[in-house]
């Protein structure tokens, strides 16, 4: 009987953490390792761009150019090239996440969140829109 | 005896498993901090306190504060 009381808290808890893990994203999957490994390679040819001014960050969670003019004209290309590819890695990595987790339809409010941090977590001087639209300067 | 403990198991799992898969919800709270796990990831934002780790052992680590 102490046996089949004792399994009984033992399947309580194990029902309980899986509970608890349910209550976080689901953002391990090779999918979006394999995302993120291609952002943060990326994010040394951005920051620059981050930084001058060049490139900032959008409300709807991708980054645009705001000003190619602040970049040398040699790097324009590049920079325009590497935001392309940027804002494709934004836009697998929200859907991968919303997918990961069983739920196709959460991509835009993934998305959202992400822009919303992003945004937060940008450093200060780099160029972020506001809920408006406008560019400002953090 | 008997039988009404596996009652009690079978009515624990059942609610237990209900708080699982009811989740229709967009959990608002998980994916600020499931973003800024990844944000701190993508632009190193840690990187000063753990410098020369390689990235996969950054990611166990971020997953352990994550709980």
């Amino acid at each position: 009987m102490n046996a089949m009381k004792n399994l009984f808290w033992v399947l309580l808890l194990a029902f309980a953490s899986s509970a608890l893990a349910a209550a976080d994203l689901e953002v391990n999957t090779p999918a979006i390792s394999t995302i993120k490994a291609s952002m943060q390679a990326r994010h040394n040819k951005l920051a620059p761009f981050y930084a001058s001014g060049a490139v900032g960050l959008t409300r709807d969670g991708n980054v645009a150019v705001r000003d190619a003019s602040l970049a040398p004209l040699a790097e324009r290309q590049s920079m325009n090239a590497a935001v392309a590819d940027e804002n494709r890695d934004r836009a697998a990595l929200y859907r991968e996440i919303a997918l990961a987790n069983n739920h196709p339809e959460w991509e835009a409010e993934v998305r959202s969140t992400f822009a919303q941090r992003w945004i937060d977590k940008a450093a200060g001087g780099w160029w972020v829109q506001n809920a408006g639209g406008a560019w400002i300067k953090k | 005896m008997q039988k009404r403990l596996v009652g009690t198991f079978a009515a624990a799992g059942l609610i237990l498993a209900g708080c699982v898969t009811i989740n229709i919800y967009f959990p608002a709270a998980a994916a600020e901090k499931a973003a800024d796990k990844i944000i701190d990831e993508v632009w190193q934002l840690k990187q000063d306190a753990k410098p020369a780790k390689p990235a996969g052992e950054n990611t166990g680590e971020t997953k352990g504060d994550v709980k």
